[in-house]
């Protein structure tokens, strides 16, 4: 049963720097390092000690709450430090790669001859069961608890965000048997979304349901996805993994590797030469920022993920568990002389008070980090529901996590959501709320309360 | 070193410090802070409060220089010294440097009462707290003066702007968290507060009063009227639109009648709140609706009048019987609608809940202004009424999303 998903509400963000469809194998990293904080509410037990050997997929540490789901090492090597933060919270492993790259060897695996519980264990004992995270609550998903459908958005709109119609051309293979495995692990349907517009290879796939989508951003975002076609009720569990982590998940069922390379997009206004490189998860960033080489290096930010809901990382800081952009853009720590009320003509607004982005609709900007104003309690209404293609009342969802009303966030759709559906609306706000940080609040406090 | 980073170093100087919101507030007026994002998104869009309150300004900017002409030409037509206009909206009469002086001697007194005590009290409550100056007085500090007659003693409204901005809104937590119009709390407070001074004929027009006064210790000067349309029209008396009335459906669209400072011309009004909707900053459902809920309203007094259960000796008949959408040119109605009405702390905050609360606005407006002439004009305690309202409207319009949640489960699991 597929569907046309058309969304109207919504904003697509243009900026400079998208990345040219070109891919060049990035400069290999001496030291990858996983982050336990990629991974939201795990609590690591460290399986892989300082000074261990591990081969690419043996697991370096077990969630501390389910200890079946296992955090596999990117590459092979010597765990040379666990970096530990205040009340010796684990911050990061970090392997030291072996020149020659040794793999642990999981078996050829037939899929179609296996069963959902098969699957599970095989996805489980080799480290790649992180890469699906559910719905509710956006986390990696309880392997307890069969969900109803499981989602892969194929559809981009994330500003700058790489694009999965290119990263995953010619893998056809790996997505046709990591999806095969998938729908074995639920009695619903997987669902696949591809752009309406778009030459995906997704689009050829058995097994799945196809939906095209189009519209702007939020479009691509798995969260809309579902809330089109299946919406999730109290109770209820959605399962979704992001494309590019089929094809890990698919290569290790065809050769039996665990094998974390990723094609990863370069983007941003500050990034000379914006492209495609081919590096492992966990990567040193400069192996691929100074590749390309960037403007100002004193003074920009570079984000592991797209620039609405990636994470800053430093210069010498490591590409994240599931990102597959790395974005550099201008610090805009800056003063602007009255900025507040002059005509602005170089960045986005969706109003029209002396903003003149409604006048160029295809212009791209090149938009910095400053906050464009200061924190202010929440004034303006009616502006959210304008990028916001839920059925849902974001203002009084946001309240409602601010105070930590736990029953008005359930009856008001917290469900349905993650923090990644509310960056527009982040970006829009008048006032400057820190959105997203409100409803990843709000969701833990759930998971804790309600479970 | 430039004024730039002159500014920065006494802001690290201030930081911390109790004074801290106070220069804040100065140095953020001047230059839009060097905030970077830390949480969520990267990136943000280029509006900010300053931004949209500032929007709403510019909006009011032409209603108050005509404000100014006008306190001039009602000054001096109610003196008999100068004619009615004759030449549409750009007559030489209206548009004269006497007018102008007129409206300056007396209207910006009341713009500086009302932005230096509230901007007091504002800085007051902010360094008290320790929190940022927040922007809404900026509006609510032009809408004041707007809003009140012309001859309103300035220590009055400086009582009442204390009073508008400590209890309307400092007590309920700042810009933001208020129930009530802090503008239209203000008025409220005035007119409540100095009923004989306020609702008498006379305040309306700059003199009227002095000269009522001079004429009752036994000056032989002739008395100057400072009537409204609307308290003409409770009189039962001919004042607008038809024929050998004192003012023309011209005068009273452009704005050339008696009445508070900013509220006179539709025409005005109208342009600014067309500009309101076209930056998408004013809502345009709470305007149309409430033009809506006037018309209606309007109609159904019309429809009472023609079918005779009222008849010309009741006191109600004169207002009853104008016709409909003439209620939207006199008074204070137009004013109300586009500005005061769509504030949106006070109103609904949901896109159903508006329609709602701006139709209301309309309806109760005119039903305030028929029964009630005491007060010249029902449109500002229809508008705290809704004020009121707003968040019960908001919560059944909320209750209807998640009962359509909660049925959609029912389906599933049934």
């Amino acid at each position: 049963m597929s569907k046309d998903i058309r969304i109207r509400k919504g904003l697509d963000i243009k900026l400079v720097g998208e990345a040219e469809k070109n891919t060049v194998g990035a400069t290999k990293s001496n030291v990858y390092a996983i982050k336990p904080d990629d991974f939201h509410g795990v609590i690591p037990k460290v399986i892989a000690k300082q000074g261990t050997e591990v081969k690419a997929g043996e697991p370096i540490f077990q969630s501390k709450s389910n200890e079946t789901v296992l955090f596999p090492s990117p590459v092979s090597g010597e765990i040379v430090e666990i970096v530990r933060g205040a009340k010796r919270k684990i911050l990061a492993f970090k392997i030291l790669a072996d020149k020659e790259q040794q793999y642990a060897d999981f078996g050829i695996k037939d899929v179609n001859a296996m069963n959902g519980d098969e699957v599970k264990t095989h996805l489980l004992s080799s480290g790649c069961w992180p890469f699906i995270k559910q719905r509710p609550y956006d986390v990696i998903a309880n392997p307890e608890v069969a969900p109803k459908a499981i989602f892969v958005s194929g559809y981009t709109t994330a500003p700058l965000a790489a694009d999965s119609d290119y990263v995953l051309s010619g893998k056809e293979n790996e997505l046709q048997a990591a999806v095969t495995a998938l729908s074995k692990l639920t009695s619903g349907e997987v669902h696949v979304s591809v752009g309406k517009n778009g030459d995906s290879p997704l689009k050829g796939l058995n097994n799945v349901t196809l939906h095209t989508v189009s519209g702007p951003h939020p479009a691509g975002n798995v969260s809309v996805q579902i809330s089109k076609v299946d919406p999730i009720n109290k109770g209820e569990v959605v399962w979704v993994v992001n494309p590019q982590d089929l094809l890990i998940i698919g290569e290790l069922l065809l050769t039996g590797k665990f094998n974390a390379e990723r094609t990863v997009a370069l983007v941003g206004s500050c990034v000379k030469k914006p492209r495609y490189y081919t590096t492992k998860i966990g990567a040193e960033v400069s192996t691929i920022v100074y590749d390309s080489g960037v403007t100002d290096e004193s003074n920009i930010r570079i984000i592991s993920g797209d620039v609405l809901t990636g994470e800053n990382v430093k210069p010498d800081g490591y590409l994240g568990y599931y990102h597959n952009t790395l974005s550099v853009i201008p610090e805009g720590n800056d003063y602007e002389l009255f900025g507040w009320n002059k005509p602005i003509f170089n960045k986005i607004s969706p109003s029209r008070a002396l903003t003149f982005s409604w006048l160029f609709p295809n212009k791209k900007y090149d938009l910095n980090t400053n906050t464009n104003g200061e924190h202010r309690a929440f004034v303006v209404t009616g502006n959210y529901e304008g990028v916001f293609p839920f059925d849902i009342y974001p203002l009084q969802l946001l309240k409602a996590c601010a105070v930590n009303d736990l029953d008005a966030m359930e009856q008001l759709g917290m469900y349905e959501i993650a923090p990644e559906d509310f960056a527009l609306t982040e970006f829009i706000c008048v006032s400057k709320q820190p959105h997203q940080q409100m409803i990843r609040e709000g969701l833990d406090l759930m998971l804790k309360e309600i479970g | 070193m430039g004024l730039k980073d002159k500014l920065h170093k006494l802001k690290l100087k201030y930081q911390g410090k109790k004074m801290a919101p106070a220069f804040n507030a100065i140095h953020t007026f001047l230059y839009l802070p060097n905030e970077t994002t830390h949480s969520g998104g990267h990136i943000r869009g280029a509006d900010d409060l300053k931004r949209t309150m500032n929007t709403v300004i510019m909006s009011l900017i032409p209603c108050l220089i005509f404000g100014m002409f006008n306190a001039g030409y009602q000054h001096y037509l109610a003196l008999g010294e100068i004619e009615a206009v004759s030449n549409g909206f750009f007559s030489s009469e209206f548009w004269s440097w006497d007018n102008l002086v007129i409206g300056l001697w007396q209207v910006l007194p009341l713009v500086v009462v009302s932005y230096g005590v509230g901007l007091a009290v504002e800085f007051v409550f902010a360094v008290i707290k320790g929190h940022e100056v927040e922007e809404g007085y900026l509006v609510t500090g032009m809408l004041v003066p707007l809003i009140v007659p012309v001859d309103t003693p300035l220590w009055m409204l400086a009582v009442a702007v204390i009073f508008g901005v400590v209890i309307g809104k400092e007590v309920f937590g700042g810009t933001g968290m208020n129930i009530l119009n802090p503008a239209l709390t203000i008025r409220a407070f005035l007119f409540f507060a100095y009923p004989t001074w306020m609702s008498g004929d006379k305040v309306w027009v700059h003199g009227a009063v002095e000269r009522a006064g001079e004429i009752a210790n036994g000056a032989k000067l002739d008395a100057m009227s400072g009537e409204t349309i609307l308290g003409g029209l409770a009189q039962g008396k001919n004042i607008v639109g038809s024929q050998d009335a004192t003012y023309s459906i011209a005068d009273a669209f452009l704005g050339f009648i008696p009445g508070s400072v900013g509220e006179t011309s539709a025409l005005l009004i109208l342009l600014g709140g067309l500009f309101l909707v076209f930056t998408k900053i004013g809502s345009w459902r709470i305007m149309l609706s409430a033009v809506l809920g006037t018309l209606i309203m309007g109609l159904i007094f019309n429809g009472v009048t023609s079918a005779g259960w009222i008849t010309e000796s009741s006191k109600f008949y004169g207002l009853m019987n104008l016709e409909f959408w003439k209620h939207l040119i006199v008074g204070g109605i137009a004013f109300g609608i586009v500005f005061m009405a769509t504030d949106p702390v006070t109103a609904s905050q949901t896109n159903k809940g508006k329609w709602i609360y701006g139709f209301l606005i309309g309806f109760i407006s005119i039903l305030i202004r028929v029964f009630n002439p005491a007060y010249p004009e029902g449109v500002f305690l229809a508008i705290l009424l809704m004020n009121v309202f707003a968040p019960t409207i908001d919560h059944y319009v909320v209750q209807g999303n998640i009962k359509k949640r909660m049925k959609r489960l029912k389906l599933k699991t049934a």
